[in-house]
């Protein structure tokens, strides 16, 4: 265990000193999944015999390689997402539709980790398309929370924070369309990042909602984050929305130097509807700041309250548009008796979905189909305009925002998953964030009565990953908290 | 606002997604649900708001038109659910 808590770096300098092989750390990792999946579910594929194979060549590689020859994630091994593709691994989705794709390709971010020296041990569950915010509406089961199993780890990157969290994984990538990665974190009470919109190429990640989806880290250490940051981040000539913005080395940006810094509390954020005790550990976290020399002062987004609306406009139009392609012709999953051609897609979507992925896809179709495009779809799309404006205005007086992460903590499993609308409401604090393309991060910032993770949300401008970084590395290290769960 | 049951197979059939009789009714009750609380927007008023489609630039990105390799044959058939490897086979959509 007391290896799966060290940080990247130090792994990566075990490795390259020779001091531990590619090989230990594969096994101690693949022991951990062993000793926790069955509480965890975790995971959705494991590929141990592939690891043990990667493993067992990086060790012989490794003995030819001098000290600075050793990529950064060299034998290192990572989990990623399910919905992002590996090649020549299965891809769900977490969806029965895809339960037996196989992944033609690798993803840009994938392809990356890899050419860096790591090895994939496994995919983690997920919501079917990243459809959810607690990891249930998966074809696979759901992922328990390892602060308490009787709760939900969040989501939609519920198997990835969740995985993080044990110690079952060293770190994972996840995607986040609407919170998809801060929120289970903050469930968990480990690190997730959101980058940039652009910031980090999307080629090979499974499209829902193409102009909100971003893939991030999900880690242990806010250093972390900004180790593996470094690598996955670039423009891309796969993804067209990637940006053409030159990448600074973010572990740089980790100097604990907050101090003259503003930070901005959004007054919409902290309103009625938010458990006390996330209000309390989130301003203890802005006094803190406040203490070491940052400037804190009331801000105002004035049309936070029209987030989650907008979103569950947006996100399902765009997720119709990008499922129409699960048809029975080139994805797995084909319905075995139909009539003719309509028939068998019609049957083989109705088959393959799961309900809240039907939902979207069909209120997604409702607001685009002719004579409610303007009503739903292009209002939506200029009420963005106005929350985009809104954080464009707050970034003119500060630097980064303090928000909290979730209204609550990780809620039981089975609580909401009667109530579609209770189910969005989660997600209202992280929506706005990917309607305007900005990074945000969370990070673990106390514990509520229960026992349960609490996580403090920075938000910064656009491609200034830099500064909410060095913010929650600072808060990380000052609020020292104890975030390895008893399991 | 409550969409009717003839309004809700009409969406399903432009989804190509087949409902069952119980699911009808279950998604008549969810889908009106969602559409009552996203018109909470209407209370904005946007009069002379341009839509945010995308927060990227809309700026054409343009390449060199250099030649390369496209997923090869296998790769791109590996997961057909019926193919003799060169077409993805479907069901006969032209009638004798």
């Amino acid at each position: 265990m007391e290896l799966l808590n060290r940080s990247l770096r130090e792994l990566h300098s075990l490795i390259k000193r020779k001091e531990l092989k590619p090989s230990e750390l594969v096994e101690a990792v693949l022991k951990r999944i062993e000793e926790t999946e069955e509480k965890l579910n975790a995971y959705i594929t494991v590929t141990d015999e592939k690891a043990r194979r990667k493993a067992k060549i990086a060790d012989e590689e490794l003995t030819k390689l001098s000290e600075d020859e050793v990529p950064e994630l060299f034998g290192i091994p990572l989990s990623i997402k399910d919905n992002i593709n590996v090649e020549n691994v299965r891809m769900t989705c977490a969806s029965k539709i895809l339960e037996n794709f196989v992944s033609p390709y690798d993803a840009t971010v994938t392809k990356r980790l890899r050419e860096r020296g790591a090895i994939f041990v496994g995919k983690n569950n997920l919501d079917e398309f990243a459809m959810g915010s607690s990891t249930e509406t998966s074809y696979f089961g759901v992922t328990r929370n390892p602060w308490d199993l009787e709760r939900v780890p969040g989501g939609s990157s519920g198997g990835s924070a969740a995985a993080v969290s044990a110690r079952s994984a060293l770190a994972s990538l996840g995607s986040d369309t609407g919170g998809s990665i801060r929120q289970p974190a903050a469930f968990c009470g480990v690190v997730g990042l959101k980058p940039t919109y652009g910031r980090v190429s999307r080629y090979g990640l499974t499209a829902f909602a193409s102009s909100l989806d971003q893939i991030g880290p999900i880690t242990k250490t806010v250093e972390d984050a900004a180790y593996l940051l470094n690598i996955i981040s670039g423009q891309d000539s796969r993804d067209a929305t990637s940006a053409k913005i030159p990448v600074p080395n973010f572990l740089d940006a980790l100097n604990g130097e907050v101090k003259g810094l503003k930070a901005g509390l959004p007054k919409e954020y902290f309103v009625e509807g938010v458990d006390p005790e996330v209000k309390e550990r989130v301003l203890k976290v802005a006094e803190l700041l406040e203490k070491s020399g940052v400037s804190v002062e009331e801000v105002s987004l004035p049309n936070t309250k029209y987030a989650v609306e907008t979103y569950y406009i947006i996100a399902p139009a765009e997720a119709s548009s990008n499922l129409g392609r699960y048809d029975g012709v080139r994805y797995t999953y084909r319905a075995k008796e139909y009539k003719d051609l309509v028939d068998m897609y019609c049957k083989t979507r109705a088959e393959g979905f799961g309900d809240e992925v039907k939902r979207r896809i069909m209120i997604g179709t409702y607001t685009l189909s002719a004579g409610y495009y303007d009503a739903y779809y292009l209002k939506a799309q200029k009420v963005r305009t106005l929350i985009y404006q809104g954080f464009q205005n707050a970034f003119e007086k500060v630097d980064f925002l303090i928000t909290p992460v979730t209204p609550e903590t990780a809620f039981r499993i089975g609580e909401k998953t009667d109530d579609p609308i209770k189910m969005y409401l989660s997600d209202i604090f992280t929506i706005a964030v990917n309607l305007a393309g900005l990074p945000g991060i969370s990070v673990p910032c106390g514990f509520d009565s229960k026992g349960l993770p609490v996580g403090v949300q920075l938000i910064g401008r656009a491609f200034d990953e830099e500064t909410i970084l060095k913010v929650a590395d600072f808060v990380e290290k000052e609020l020292k908290l104890n975030t390895v769960p008893e399991l | 606002m409550k969409l009717s049951r003839e309004e809700v197979l009409h969406i399903a059939k432009l989804a190509r997604i087949e409902l069952r009789e119980d699911e009808i009714e279950k998604f008549r009750e969810q889908l009106s649900e969602i559409l009552n609380f996203v018109e909470k927007l209407n209370e904005l008023d946007t009069e002379g708001i341009d839509p945010k489609f995308s927060v990227v630039p809309p700026e054409n990105v343009l390449r060199e038109d250099v030649p390369g390799l496209s997923l090869p044959r296998e790769k791109t058939f590996m997961n057909a659910p019926e193919t003799d490897g060169e077409f993805f086979i479907v069901p006969k959509v032209v009638k004798k």
